[in-house]
């Protein structure tokens, strides 16, 4: 190409404006070379790589071996064979991602509207405090809910079950199959607020009232048409942002079940999402290729969401 | 129609019972583990459980650190791994971002449209999702068991390039334009016109590479074999791992736990003003 040319063409030989065009590539390159590259080795060739290797067995101590038929075994396997996969990581995962992700998502706007509509200096502060809880790393979060949960009696909810005579013995929060999957989808609602709740924020307060006041002229009758009409459309990139932001967060908070139980798989695999499912056979049973045949299927999964977030939010030109 | 008001008004009356007892439950757990770092061994027996803590104390944080490794390795060392750490990553990551995303803003290039495509797909990366072929990636460039594998694999943030990229996109070309005039290069255009104006994108940048820098123990449990070049964050998850569930473990617990995210926040509290300047640039178009 005619750029390549110019890397090899003499100094001398050059016009000016070749010269310039010559140092802006090179500049260019410099410029984004080091981002691209560890992009594509670190995160690109593993997608790739996943592909692949769900295609064959793999144990990390003899060679991968293609599986039959046309590579699909591990597939067929995880939709026929895998009763757990089916019984139980995908309704929780389902349930989890969809209460956590978009539940999540619209608790996160409703209180970022409810912020706009107050004054500046007590949102400053409330803001901050719903948003601290998203700050707080995997090892505060299990820490402090392992305390409150705990299954003894010195477990803060427990305490104060028994102290006021509602139990008659501490309850098994974080082993009991009943409660585990609804106190995970807690913790990560509670923890949710994070940058897609401040992006919605600062969305909302940056509409033109100018058309507030035209919509009024316009018979706009109440505040909930005020949202749907002006103030959602108006906000649509920051809408976008935060619902991406909010289904990465869903699925990257799955590490909770197993964190807080403390074992892998889950007492009766009732914390269990797929990503645990995922390490459970990757790393404990060390089935890499059936592992990251689960991977594509959870990235699909991923893909689906965002799909329906560009859908509704994004700008169609 | 009242977005931002001035003045308090009785209307408003109907968000604050909803806001304020929201904003005092998200910030209940953080409180009480504040409280359980600080309470000495009398108190956390207590049954039922205070609140509040009676008479502080800090016995439960010299106690953590004295606690030594199973394996001898001192607590000073862990840090020390995490302070280097955690400086690197975000100078390498704020230096990167800032290049790239100055290219993909201002200038033309052959690959631009599709890299920012692939980037804002990227987005929605779930790192979790294929830890097994990362892991075969690292080990495959040899970088299992160095310094290095706790930095090179999180230095392309997708997220950082598009909020920076998206910062970089609100300077006026013609800022740019006259510099070239002047006979500045791209790096002159950088260090002096871009670096000082987007302040507040790289402040956010660097909130959030050392939010997840600093907490993140997949390095060290996934790719580090040698005790010594684990990182803090994930000596303090071993220590805690069956500490949280025994009463005396329960105070040194909550004082990792703390340790972990009080930089986080005092960072964010005194940062907050460029973060929420940032973000109102920050939409998916």
């Amino acid at each position: 190409m005619a750029t390549m040319k110019l890397l090899f063409k003499k100094r001398a030989d050059m016009t000016q404006s070749e010269l310039s065009k010559r140092r802006d590539f090179l500049s260019t390159t410099l410029l984004v070379g080091p981002f691209i590259l560890l992009f594509t080795a670190f995160i690109i060739v593993p997608i790739i790589v996943a592909w692949g290797l769900s295609l064959f067995h793999f144990d990390l101590i003899q060679a991968p071996v293609f599986t039959e038929p046309l590579g699909m075994y591990n597939y067929v396997m995880l939709i026929t064979q895998d009763l757990n996969f089916l019984r139980y990581v995908i309704p929780n995962t389902l349930k989890y991602a969809i209460i956590v992700g978009p539940g999540g998502y619209i608790l996160a706007f409703v209180m970022a509207w409810m912020l706009s509509q107050v004054q500046a200096k007590p949102r400053k502060w409330i803001s901050l405090a719903m948003y601290a809880p998203s700050m707080m790393g995997p090892v505060f979060i299990t820490v402090v809910w392992r305390t409150v949960f705990s299954g003894n009696q010195d477990g803060y909810i427990n305490a104060i079950l028994l102290n006021w005579d509602l139990i008659d013995e501490a309850i098994q929060f974080l082993q009991d199959p009943a409660y585990l999957l609804n106190i995970m989808i807690m913790v990560s609602l509670w923890s949710s607020m994070g940058i897609g709740f401040l992006a919605m924020l600062a969305g909302l307060l940056n509409v033109d009232k100018t058309l507030y006041e035209a919509a009024l002229v316009d018979g706009i009758k109440n505040r909930f048409q005020e949202i749907i009409y002006i103030t959602i459309p108006q906000m649509k990139p920051q809408m976008l942002f935060g619902a991406v932001m909010a289904i990465v967060g869903a699925f990257n908070s799955g590490y909770i079940g197993v964190a807080l139980s403390g074992a892998n798989p889950t007492t009766q695999y009732a914390g269990q999402l797929i990503i645990n499912h995922i390490e459970d056979y990757g790393f404990l049973r060390y089935e890499m290729g059936y592992a990251a045949a689960i991977s594509v299927v959870l990235l699909m999964v991923i893909a689906s969401f965002s799909f329906v977030a560009y859908a509704l939010f994004g700008e169609k030109d | 129609m009242n977005v931002n008001p001035k003045s308090f008004t009785k209307n408003q009356v109907k968000f604050y019972i909803i806001l304020v007892p929201l904003a005092i439950f998200m910030m209940l757990p953080i409180v009480y583990t504040f409280s359980q770092a600080l309470k000495p061994i009398d108190e956390l027996i207590m049954f039922p459980p205070r609140f509040l803590v009676q008479k502080p104390t800090l016995k439960n944080f010299t106690d953590l650190f004295r606690a030594a490794s199973s394996t001898g390795v001192p607590m000073t060392r862990y840090l020390f791994n995490s302070l280097v750490i955690t400086i690197v990553m975000i100078t390498l990551t704020l230096i990167i971002t800032t290049s790239t995303a100055y290219a993909l803003s201002k200038k033309e290039f052959k690959l631009k449209k599709p890299l920012f495509q692939v980037n804002q797909i990227a987005l929605m990366f779930v790192a979790v999702a294929v830890m097994i072929p990362r892991y075969l990636m690292i080990d495959t460039v040899g970088l299992t068991d160095t310094y290095l594998v706790h930095v090179i694999p999180y230095l392309a943030m997708p997220i950082g390039l598009f909020l920076v990229k998206q910062f970089i996109d609100q300077v006026p070309d013609e800022l740019i334009e006259a510099a070239k005039l002047d006979g500045a290069n791209d790096w002159h255009i950088m260090r002096y016109i871009i670096f000082p104006l987007i302040r507040p994108a790289l402040a956010t940048v660097a909130i959030l590479a050392f939010q997840f820098i600093w907490g993140n123990t997949e390095s060290s449990s996934l790719y580090i074999i040698t005790e010594t070049k684990k990182t803090f964050s994930f000596y303090l998850t071993t220590l805690t791992a069956n500490q949280a569930v025994s009463i005396a473990g329960a105070g040194m617990a909550a004082a990792a736990g703390l340790i972990m995210t009080l930089p986080n926040l005092i960072i964010f509290v005194i940062l907050q003003g460029q973060v929420m300047d940032t973000m109102s640039h920050s939409g998916i178009k």
